[in-house]
């Protein structure tokens, strides 16, 4: 135990260790893989994230335009987010708000619409989702 | 006169971190024989791989172990890119070796912090986790999360070092091996330490060598093996020998993980240094078929994972033998003639990590 002594005293003058939450909060780091986030009016409906997804937790409709995520099953991978070939999926660098409802993120676009440059010759993949 | 009685140790324990069973046979305060049980947070991931795409499958290893992923993801596409006769590129077997140390660093902490507060010595398992709190920021900030770090794909690594990120390591890095070798003294110098760790749990090197122990608790019997050594990703061309202590006991287990701690940021530093320019993934063609056996050295010891695939999305056939699974017969040569006060001390110098075990 009185090995431990001169790391205990040095303690007494340094910087404390902990925060005082929530009161002080550490800013994100640069890069974290937060919430995720579409941007529909981007979006192509090309189904590549749905596929990708290894948590199945992205479902897309290429007819109606309808484009959804299960927040709660997410696994904050970022593999939708680097298969984007719109480029229109992105994440915060800040965590999903603690809810007491189990709330879907739902987004509605125009599947019809003439697709970004860069995305015109996107692949239609093998519609190959697992259950 | 002595009686024999059957005293229950876990599932829930406080000292325990994850369930597990042991049943004890204790003469008086002796303990005569010990019979561990598993089965307590059985997941049935191995069976995912029969309806998840091979490349799904690298998120779901990844949490077969809370504190090592990086690692268990690493071997997994170690072994489809040898099945798929991949070439992964020279920087991102380095980039994968710069993570997986970090990992070892940071569980070695854990364990290091999890021990003192096996024995009472709380305020040196504080100390160790403040300085673990930073190598989780160093993962944080280069990788996007703290533990589950995703980085890993077949082929290579999905994510990149910039030199400012580098810089930044080794910085940090100079702090965490100054806190470290300030506590010293305190983990292997000190009389209380040394009078709960010294002599207790011994198991002699023809012991393991039989039980078939892996790891830090082989290399504690003074038996010289380290997977590092088999020169997967960019270990061949990095310079370590393996840290071995001769006794046996808890106290050269302790010694074990604390040299290693200090000799992954030594491995960071070398993989830093030599870490060359280049692509971060090859591009892979075609679908696993054939099988494999693939090993990696983890914190706790050898992983060892048993792919079969059929040329489909698929596979057939995924078997985890996690380093836990190997070394939890030596509590049966450890425990018995130790006292019940003692076993808490001797459970955790193995560094049992039972989820990763029961996958």
């Amino acid at each position: 135990m009185f090995k431990m002594t001169p790391t205990i005293l040095r303690n007494f003058f340094i910087k404390r260790a902990t925060r005082r939450y929530p009161y002080v909060v550490r800013q994100p780091f640069e890069g974290y893989r937060g919430e995720l986030y579409n941007d529909i009016e981007d979006c192509t409906f090309c189904t590549v994230c749905a596929v990708k997804c290894p948590s199945q937790c992205i479902k897309v409709d290429r007819k109606t335009g309808d484009w959804s995520c299960d927040p709660f099953a997410c696994v904050f991978c970022g593999i939708c987010m680097e298969a984007c070939t719109a480029k229109c999926l992105h994440m915060k660098s800040t965590y999903r708000p603690v809810t007491a409802q189990r709330v879907m993120i739902a987004l509605k676009g125009d599947p019809k619409k003439k697709p970004k440059k860069g995305a015109e010759e996107c692949p239609i993949p093998e519609t190959e989702a697992a259950s | 006169m002595a009686t024999r009685t059957i005293i229950p140790f876990g599932p829930q324990h406080p000292v325990l971190p994850e369930p597990v069973h042991l049943k004890l046979s204790v003469d008086d305060e002796v303990i005569t024989e010990a019979i561990p049980a598993l089965g307590y947070v059985h997941r049935g991931l191995e069976k995912l791989v029969e309806i998840r795409d091979y490349n799904h499958m690298i998120q779901v290893v990844e949490r077969v172990c809370g504190i090592c992923s990086m690692i268990h993801a690493m071997v997994f596409c170690q072994g489809l890119e040898e099945m798929m006769d991949v070439e992964v590129p020279p920087r991102a077997k380095y980039l994968r070796v710069i993570w997986s140390e970090l990992h070892r660093l940071h569980s070695h902490l854990l364990w290091l912090g999890l021990f003192a507060d096996s024995f009472g010595f709380e305020s040196l398992f504080m100390q160790f986790w403040k300085i673990r709190e930073k190598v989780m920021d160093i993962n944080e900030a280069t990788a996007g999360n703290r533990i589950i770090v995703s980085v890993n794909v077949v082929g290579g690594v999905r994510r990149d070092l910039t030199p400012e990120q580098m810089r930044w390591i080794l910085s940090e890095l100079i702090g965490i091996e100054k806190e470290i070798k300030r506590l010293t003294t305190t983990i292997l110098d000190d009389y209380t330490v040394k009078r709960r760790t010294v002599g207790k749990g011994v198991v002699t090197a023809a012991q393991a060598h039989e039980l078939g122990l892996v790891g830090p608790t082989l290399r504690g019997s003074g038996i010289a093996q380290d997977c590092r050594l088999l020169k997967y990703a960019a270990f061949p061309d990095l310079d370590f020998e393996p840290v071995v202590e001769p006794d046996g006991d808890c106290y050269c287990r302790t010694k074990v993980r604390f040299r290693e701690a200090l000799q992954c940021i030594d491995l960071v530093r070398q993989a830093i240094a030599k870490i060359p320019e280049g692509e971060l993934a090859a591009k892979v063609k075609g679908r696993p078929e054939g099988e494999i056996v693939t090993r990696v050295e983890q914190p706790r010891g050898e992983l060892v994972y048993y792919i079969k695939g059929n040329g489909k999305k698929n596979l057939d056939r995924l078997r985890i033998r996690t380093p836990t699974f190997a070394n939890l017969p030596a509590l049966l040569v450890m425990l018995p003639g130790m006292y019940l006060s003692d076993v808490p001390v001797i459970v955790l110098s193995i560094d049992p990590c039972i989820s990763c075990t029961e996958r």
